[in-house]
């Protein structure tokens, strides 16, 4: 596999994080040899998969070492159960107690697993604490996304928790999907057959462009860890000043685009110009028109 | 569910040294498959946990297919499928054995 032309949407949990990670440094903790699988599944008559949907382990990045967790999207829309929960907030707990070793999450989920319902809103509560707990202590904690499934329900609440986000444009991050949504509010609310509508909305490039992600990669494994290791210098220390410079950010953005209709309004707030064409620029080319209208804010999150 | 097993007597080991290999996802038509080396050497066992039921002589003959093929000595190749068809379930398993020949 070579990280610069492997596509990361494309790519297993377990692809990802070996190309993210430097070559053959991936220690796999509690692996599919141990089969914890998921106790609920088998209730439900569903199959099951022996990493219950998630890799967990350490590993070095250019010589860094680091904790790493991968959700496979595929197994369940990656969805967070018992087992799955478990594992991350045990990493993330070995990253509280050492504290100099930064967590990457390679998110790639729809949300808690309906199925083991419960178990799952709790692991998503244990979890956001959890991040939050390894970041006081000073670990720093990175978000990936750029998965088939997408960074949704307790993903997208454990995404916000995070030190600093890196999204491709195959990446979407919100908490409820447009499914739920149009299936709650009505389809004038949101037609979720409309994919540029929900791309615009939720997609990559929008959660770039408003600051809900720090970075843009292109959609390879190479993009995704260039932009981790800059996450992982440049991500700022989690202090009252950095919480403070975060509600001031975000008071800022409902201030100027929180009578936005649409997602073209707001980047024509910003100064876009032709906002309308922004979907449909190569990487490359979105990535210095983002770095122009918003810079990477080093002070917030 | 089901779960089937099948245990065959094989002619040689298994190529390489690997220990343990995954391939695959548990997703609607397709199926993991987790290879260890961990039977004697003129012996394989496959373990597999499907959510199609009653396709047990289909998976009798794909898995007769690969043991002749390949000659999975050593193996146990433990699968959840998904309700993968036939040639998926024969290109995991190809790419299973593949796997466990690659350099550690």
């Amino acid at each position: 596999m070579n990280a610069t032309v492997t596509s990361w949407y494309e790519s297993s949990a377990r692809a990802r994080a070996q190309l993210l990670l430097d070559p053959g440094s991936l220690l796999e903790f509690i692996g599919p040899e141990m089969r914890e699988v998921s106790p609920h599944l088998q209730v439900f008559d569903l199959p099951e998969q022996f990493d219950d949907g998630i890799l967990v382990g350490r590993g070095t990045l250019n010589g860094m070492p680091v904790f790493i967790a991968a959700q496979e999207g595929r197994f369940m829309g990656g969805a967070f159960g018992e087992v799955h929960g478990a594992k991350l907030t045990g990493l993330l707990r070995a990253a509280k107690a050492i504290a100099s070793m930064p967590v990457l999450i390679l998110f790639d989920t729809g949300g808690v697993r309906l199925q083991e319902a419960n178990a799952g809103e709790l692991a998503i509560a244990e979890i956001m604490r959890a991040v939050i707990e390894a970041r006081m202590a000073g670990a720093k904690v990175i978000g990936l996304i750029g998965g088939r499934a997408g960074c949704y329900g307790g993903g997208g609440l454990t995404a916000a928790c995070c030190s600093a986000l890196v999204v491709s444009e195959q990446g979407r991050i919100a908490v409820s999907g447009p499914e739920v949504i149009e299936t709650n509010r009505g389809v004038e609310e949101l037609d979720s057959r409309d994919r540029a509508l929900v791309w615009r909305t939720m997609g990559g490039k929008h959660r770039r462009l408003i600051g809900g992600a720090d970075l843009f990669a292109d959609d390879t494994a190479q993009d995704f860890r260039n932009a981790a290791l800059e996450l992982l210098r440049g991500a700022a220390p989690f202090t009252i000043d950095t919480l403070n410079a975060e509600q001031a950010r975000l008071e800022e953005r409902l201030r100027r685009f929180g009578n936005c209709h649409d997602a073209v309004d707001i980047w024509t707030a910003q100064g876009i110009a032709h906002a309308e064409s922004v979907p449909a620029l190569p990487a490359d080319r979105f990535i210095a028109l983002a770095d122009s209208i918003q810079k990477p804010l080093r002070d917030a999150r | 569910m089901e779960d089937l097993t099948f245990r065959h007597t094989v002619r040689a080991r298994a190529g390489g040294t690997r220990r343990l290999a995954i391939t695959g996802v548990v997703a609607s038509g397709n199926l993991e498959v987790l290879v260890e080396r961990v039977l004697p050497e003129t012996e394989c066992l496959l373990e597999i946990k499907t959510a199609a039921e009653g396709f047990g002589q289909v998976w009798s003959a794909v898995i007769a297919d690969f043991v002749d093929r390949y000659s999975p000595g050593g193996l146990r190749l433990s699968i959840n499928d998904g309700g993968a068809r036939p040639d998926t379930v024969s290109l995991r398993l190809a790419q299973a054995i593949r796997l466990m020949e690659a350099a550690p």
